[in-house]
């Protein structure tokens, strides 16, 4: 067999393709938000083509939580989104309970709220920082992180820790909040919408950023639903769907917020949805504080942070007829329900699910993790299709993706 | 003796430029760090006024990395033909009446060329480094370093109109006459032009596409390190205070004031120019960054006309009353 000439193995080119520039952007890139990385297909600056690539930071959660029980696998959650760390922690927390029927008092709901919506600002702070900082506005980025320190503070003062908190608990939170917390809480929420007017008066009106975001990445209502988008990325669309409106939990549905809606579904829509939300987030807290009612903090029938397996053996006084003493009453019988169940909460990203499948033992025996980022990226391919390398700079910010979440 | 006195010269001129490149960084990041609120530097010497000789220090000692598949001689000579166009224009500016290395006939038209010769090494330093990034940031420059060369050229041509000369310490002298002893009011459509192309010249923000650090990491220096990368930062300083310069001979009068300063007769120059710095550093505090497609958009469609109507108007009225 003769060998095929050189002409032959060479693969035939289209026109125009063979103008194309491929660039391989991250995973290290100071604007892909950690290590995410793009692949792009060019004509000159214009993308032809984005193939957002992810995995550079997996770790197996959800493998690891089946070898760990329910308790021990909420530490695992802190390092989902690890910037709204807290917003997890309360969905994994709220899954849980549902899948075990375990009930919260009020005063945990009260209390999980408030952390939650805490979670919520200081998400959306990074994400306007780092948003304005990929765009250019460099002061916006240290003003957000001012008051974010802020919040770090009050989440230190709440639970000890500042990124990782594993504040709440299965059936309730860890420890009861602090007058001192409260007292501070209530001053950086009067001072806090003041703060949101000057990030306004920096880029808002601003005609460079306007032309930056104004009909860039353009998402409609029907195309983001289809992608699977949710948070403030498919409210900018227009969307209304907000778990903790028409799905409410904790304590979403004694207060009285509003769920901001934009309508063109592109950048600046989706910067705006989420700046209304910060707004409605110290409605949120403010009125959780002034109801925050007294009683205990955790339920009665929450499980010990070490979780037994099987119930105790209770013994009871025999009767003489069995020889007297000591007999078990209840013998290996499961502690827990099996079968499986969806729970999805809202988290500053997004729609975080936690699917669990149980065989009725203290661990799962499944747990799939249905993140916000994760669907965020795949919209990106088509969202920066046919902009340019600037444009797709500025869906990465806006689009608001972690990669701690999206690869877990 | 002239040749000593010369060199002399040069020799002050240089290491005051180069002391000035070095404390104008200081100044920024302390301006920068007071708008953002935080410090700036603090840590070397008293409220770290010795950081900008520390840095040098430390690029100067630091290893001079090449790709291995960069071009080798280009990726080398780059960044000096950046440095040295930047330095050689130093020469035709008059500090003072009389403080002036070189008093040529074509001043200005010499630092047209030379800054036009700096994008050379930018845009050489985007080829060689044979990577996509400097390669992006090599191009993006030089189409924004030509777009704006016009808008910047045509924005001056009121003024030389106005002086009748492109000596710049005769355009100085020219203003004594106008209206505040200087060219800012009959002329302020040309220092509009002029101003926003400066900030493009110098790749500052809102223009700073060809080292977009979000977007293309470090643009054309993204490969460069120690002193090659300090010499292009040196001649973005230098490029800072020549176009500063431009703008305070051109527009503001240059060395004159209110009343004459004895002793330091370049102090009101040296004030115009860093209000001109400041202006810059205020800039990159406030302003996000413009895209590659309406950067092209404002230079072509507004400013380029802009300068144009302004030649008309400015040469209609002199005809009229000159």
């Amino acid at each position: 067999m003769s060998v095929p000439s050189r002409k032959i193995l060479e693969v035939p080119v289209a026109d125009g393709e063979n103008e194309r520039y491929s660039l391989r952007m991250g995973p290290q890139h100071p604007a892909t938000h950690g290590v995410l990385r793009v692949d792009l297909d060019l004509d000159g600056e214009t993308i032809m083509r984005c193939t957002p690539q992810v995995g550079y930071l997996h770790r197996g959660f959800e493998k690891l939580a089946e070898n760990r029980t329910y308790a021990q696998a909420l530490i695992l959650t802190d390092r989902l989104d690890y910037i709204g760390a807290m917003a997890n922690n309360v969905g994994y927390c709220v899954a849980v309970e549902r899948l075990l029927g375990i009930s919260v008092p009020m005063r945990a709901k009260y209390i999980r709220t408030i952390a939650a919506e805490m979670s919520r600002l200081s998400s959306h702070l990074l994400w306007l920082a780092t948003h304005a900082l990929d765009v250019g506005a460099m002061t916006v980025f240290l003003y957000c992180f001012r008051e974010r320190e802020i919040l770090l503070d009050l989440f230190e003062e709440l639970c000890g820790a500042r990124l990782t908190y594993s504040y709440p608990r299965i059936g309730g939170v860890r420890q009861d909040v602090t007058s001192r917390f409260v007292d501070e809480l209530g001053r950086f929420i009067d001072i806090f919408p003041s703060r949101i007017e000057e990030y306004e008066t920096l880029i808002d009106t601003n005609r460079i950023w306007l032309k930056r975001t104004v009909g860039v990445g353009k998402l409609s209502g029907a195309e983001a639903l289809a992608l699977g988008i949710t948070g403030a990325c498919l409210r900018g669309s227009g969307v209304d769907y907000d778990l903790r409106k028409h799905q409410p939990y904790d304590a979403y549905d004694q207060v009285d917020f509003e769920v901001p809606l934009g309508s063109d579904g592109d950048v600046y829509a989706r910067y705006r949805c989420r700046m209304e939300e910060m707004h409605q987030s110290i409605r949120i807290i403010r009125q959780c504080l002034d109801q925050l009612p007294p009683g205990p903090i955790i339920g009665p029938d929450a499980p010990d942070l070490i979780m037994a397996n099987r119930a105790p053996a209770r013994m009871a006084a025999g009767s003489n007829r069995y020889g007297g003493g000591l007999i078990q009453l209840i013998r290996d019988q499961d502690l827990f329900p099996s079968g499986d169940i969806y729970v999805a909460t809202e988290v500053p990203k997004g729609e975080l699910g936690f699917y669990f499948i149980s065989e009725g033992s203290n661990r799962p025996y499944r747990m799939h993790i249905r993140s916000p980022s994760f669907m965020h990226i795949s919209a990106l391919a088509v969202v920066a299709r046919g902009g340019l390398i600037a444009d797709l700079i500025a869906n990465i910010g806006s689009l608001d993706v972690v990669l701690g979440e999206s690869d877990r | 003796m002239t040749v000593l006195t010369m060199l002399l010269h040069i020799v002050v001129l240089v290491v005051v430029v180069l002391l000035h490149v070095a404390y104008a960084t200081y100044f920024e990041r302390k301006i920068i760090g007071r708008m953002q609120v935080r410090m700036g530097p603090m840590r070397v010497g008293w409220h770290g006024l010795l950081q900008p000789i520390a840095d040098g220090v430390k690029s100067f000692f630091k290893e001079d990395i090449i790709p291995e598949r960069a071009d080798q001689t280009l990726f080398r000579i780059a960044p000096v033909i950046c440095l040295v166009a930047m330095m050689s224009s130093l020469a035709v500016l008059p500090f003072a009446e009389g403080w002036v290395l070189a008093d040529i006939d074509i001043g200005l038209l010499f630092i047209f060329g030379m800054s036009a010769l700096a994008a050379y090494g930018v845009v050489l330093a985007g080829w060689s480094s044979n990577s996509k990034y400097s390669f992006f940031g090599g191009m993006r420059s030089m189409a924004q370093v030509i777009s704006y060369e016009i808008a910047m050229g045509l924005s001056l041509v009121g003024v030389m109109l106005m002086a009748g000369s492109l000596n710049l310490s005769e355009i100085v002298r020219a203003q004594g006459d106008s209206l505040f002893g200087m060219y800012l009011l009959p002329q302020c459509v040309g220092f509009f032009v002029f101003f926003i192309a400066m900030l493009a010249e110098t790749n500052r923000v809102p223009f700073d596409l060809p080292e977009a650090e979000t977007e293309l990491v470090s643009g054309y220096s993204t490969e460069y390190s120690g002193m090659r990368y300090a010499m292009f930062f040196m001649a973005e300083y230098i490029g800072m205070l020549m176009m500063a310069s431009i703008g305070t001979i051109c527009f503001l009068g240059g060395w004159h004031g209110p009343f004459a300063v004895p002793f330091f007769p370049p102090f009101w120059f040296v004030l115009k120019v860093y209000l001109f710095m400041f202006a810059f550093i205020w800039i990159r505090a406030t302003l996000p960054r413009y895209r590659y497609d309406q950067l092209m958009g404002l230079g072509w469609k507004l400013l380029i006309p802009l300068a144009l109507a302004n030649i008309v108007v400015t040469a209609g009225v002199k005809a009229l009353i000159g």
